[in-house]
C-alpha cells in the first residue's frame, strides 16, 4: 500500500526537484564562470545544493497528507512503524536519486571536479544521502501539523543535519584530493552512527509524533 | 563542576527555600563582579589579592569570569530542557512542559550572554568577532536548536501537541549534538584552551591550569550563576502556572 503511494508521488515531485536542481546548478555555473576552484569549495557548493534541494522535497512527506486529509486513514489502516519506515524508504530513494542526478550534472558542467578515489565518493554520497533522508523523515513528521511549514522545516532541520553536513563536505573533498580509504573510515564510522542514532530514535518517538 | 552540578541537582529536586537561593546568587554574583575586575593583573603575583598577568590577555582575561559560567548555564538550561521533555513524554504532565520550556528560554538567554562575551573576548584576542572555532561553532548551533525550538512552539496552537512535538525535537537535536562535538576538532583547528595542536598541553577543563585565586573566583562566578538560573527558573515555573490556571478558567 505504502509502495504504491509513494509510487503516485514520484511523478510529480521528482520532476520538480530535478528542475530545482538543474536551475540551482545553473545559476552556480553562471555565477562562477572562469574562477579557480579549489576542492573544499567544489564539495561544498555540491552538498549545499543536496540539501537544498533536499529540504524543499522532502519536507513535503507528511505535509501532502495532511493536505489531502488522508492522515486520518493512514492512522486506521496502517501501524505507525510501517509508516514511519515507507515514509523513510520513500525518502532515502528520493535522495538517492537526487543525489546521483546531482553528481552526473556537476561532473558536466565541473570540468575541475575530478574524483581522484571513487569508492570514498560514492561511499561518502550514499551515506549522506541516507542520513539527510532520515533525519528529514522525522522533522517531517514533525511540522506537518504545524503553521508556515516550509520555512519551519528549514529552520529546524539544520540544527540537526549540521554536524551531518560538515562531515560529508569534508569527506568529499578528501575524495576528490585522492585521500585514500583509511583517511576517511572515521568519517564513515561517523555517519553509520549518525544514521544509527537518528533512525533509532525516530523510531521509538514516532507513536507520538503520529498519533493525534 | 561536578560538585556544582550534583549541587544544582539537589536543589533542584530537594525543597529548599527559594529566598535562601536568590540570596546567596546575588552575594556569590556581587563578590565575583567586585573581585573579578578590581584584582589587580601582575607578572608576579605575591598575594592572594593579584592575579597572574597572562601574556597577550592581560585585562581582557577577566571576562572569564562571566563567559564560562554564562556558557556552563546554557548548557544546563538545555540538558534540563531535555531531561523534562523526556518526562513529558513519559507522564503526559502538563507541568513537565512548562519546566522543559523554562529552562530552554533561561538556557537560550544565557546561551546569547555567552556568546556576545565571548566573540568580544575573541575580537580582542584572536582579532575576529566569529572564527568559526569548534567551540564557537558548538555553541552557535547550541543557539539556532533553542530558536527552532521556539519557532516550532510558536507554530503550534494545541498545548498538548505542542509539548509532545517540541520534546520529541529537544531530543532529537540533543541527540545530534555530540556527532558535533565529536567531528568538528578533527576538520577545524580551534583556539580554544584543550583544542589540538595547543602548545600549552592543557585539557578541555582549562580552569587546572589556572592560579587558585582566579579559580575561586571562577567557580564562584559558576555556583552564584547556576542559583540565578535556579532562582529564574523557578520565578518563570510560578509565573506559567499561573498563566495556565487562568487559561483553563478562561474555557
Amino acid at each position: 500500500m505504502k509502495d504504491i503511494r509513494s509510487e503516485l508521488r514520484v511523478r510529480y515531485a521528482l520532476n520538480a526537484l530535478l528542475m530545482f536542481v538543474v536551475t540551482s546548478l545553473a545559476a552556480i555555473v553562471i555565477a562562477l564562470v572562469d574562477s579557480e576552484l579549489n576542492p573544499e569549495i567544489l564539495s561544498a557548493i555540491f552538498w549545499i545544493v543536496i540539501l537544498f534541494s533536499a529540504m524543499s522535497g522532502l519536507s513535503r512527506i507528511f505535509v501532502s497528507e495532511e493536505e489531502r486529509g488522508t492522515t486520518l486513514v493512514l492512522q486506521l489502516v496502517a501501524s505507525p512503524s510501517a509508516v514511519y519506515f515507507g515514509k523513510l524508504i520513500f525518502n532515502c530513494c528520493l535522495t538517492l536519486i537526487l543525489s546521483s542526478a546531482v553528481t552526473l550534472l556537476y561532473i558536466i558542467s565541473f570540468p575541475a571536479f575530478i574524483i581522484r578515489s571513487m569508492p570514498v565518493f560514492l561511499c561518502t554520497v550514499f551515506l549522506g544521502s541516507l542520513g539527510f533522508a532520515s533525519a528529514s523523515t522525522i522533522i517531517a513528521a514533525i511540522i506537518a501539523k504545524a503553521q508556515a511549514k516550509n520555512t519551519l522545516f528549514t529552520a529546524l532541520a539544520f540544527p540537526v543535519l549540521a554536524p551531518l553536513l560538515v562531515t560529508v563536505i569534508y569527506s568529499t573533498s578528501l575524495s576528490i584530493q585522492g585521500g585514500d580509504w583509511g583517511e576517511s573510515v572515521p568519517q564513515f564510522q561517523l555517519m553509520i552512527g549518525y544514521l544509527f542514532v537518528v533512525i533509532g530514535f525516530s523510531f521509538l518517538v514516532f507513536d507520538f509524533v503520529w498519533k493525534d | 563542576m561536578l560538585l556544582v552540578f550534583l549541587f544544582s541537582c539537589s536543589i533542584l529536586f530537594g525543597k529548599i527555600d527559594m529566598n535562601i537561593i536568590k540570596t546567596l546568587s546575588i552575594i556569590l554574583i556581587t563578590f565575583v563582579i567586585i573581585a573579578g575586575i578590581t584584582v589587580p593583573m601582575v607578572p608576579q603575583p605575591q598575594s592572594i589579592l593579584e592575579f597572574t598577568d597572562i601574556p597577550g590577555l592581560g585585562d581582557t582575561a577577566r571576562i572569564i569570569f562571566f563567559h564560562v559560567p554564562a556558557a556552563w548555564v546554557s548548557v544546563l538550561g538545555f540538558l534540563i530542557s531535555l531531561y523534562y521533555g523526556f518526562k513529558y513524554l513519559k507522564n503526559k504532565r502538563y507541568d513537565d512542559d512548562i519546566k522543559s520550556v523554562s529552562a530552554a528560554g533561561l538556557g537560550m538567554l544565557f546561551c546569547i550572554l555567552a556568546l556576545v562575551t565571548g566573540s568580544l573576548w575573541a575580537k580582542f584576542t584572536w582579532g575576529s568577532f566569529w572564527n568559526w572555532d569548534p567551540r564557537e561553532t558548538s555553541i552557535f548551533i547550541l543557539l539556532l536548536i533553542y530558536g527552532a525550538y521556539f519557532a516550532l512552539r510558536s507554530a503550534l496552537g494545541m498545548d498538548e501537541l505542542r509539548a509532545r512535538l517540541s520534546a520529541v525535537y529537544a531530543i532529537l537535536a540533543g541527540l545530534t549534538v555530540p556527532f558535533f562535538i565529536f567531528v568538528m576538532p578533527r576538520i577545524i583547528g580551534g583556539l580554544h584552551p584543550g583544542a589540538e595542536g595547543d602548545i600549552s598541553g592543557s585539557t578541555p577543563i582549562m580552569q587546572l591550569h589556572m592560579p587558585l585565586n582566579m579559580l575561586l573566583v571562577l567557580s564562584t562566578g559558576l555556583i552564584g550563576f547556576t542559583f540565578l538560573f535556579i532562582w529564574l527558573f523557578n520565578v518563570r515555573i510560578r509565573a506559567m502556572r499561573i498563566e495556565h490556571q487562568f487559561l483553563i478558567k478562561d474555557y
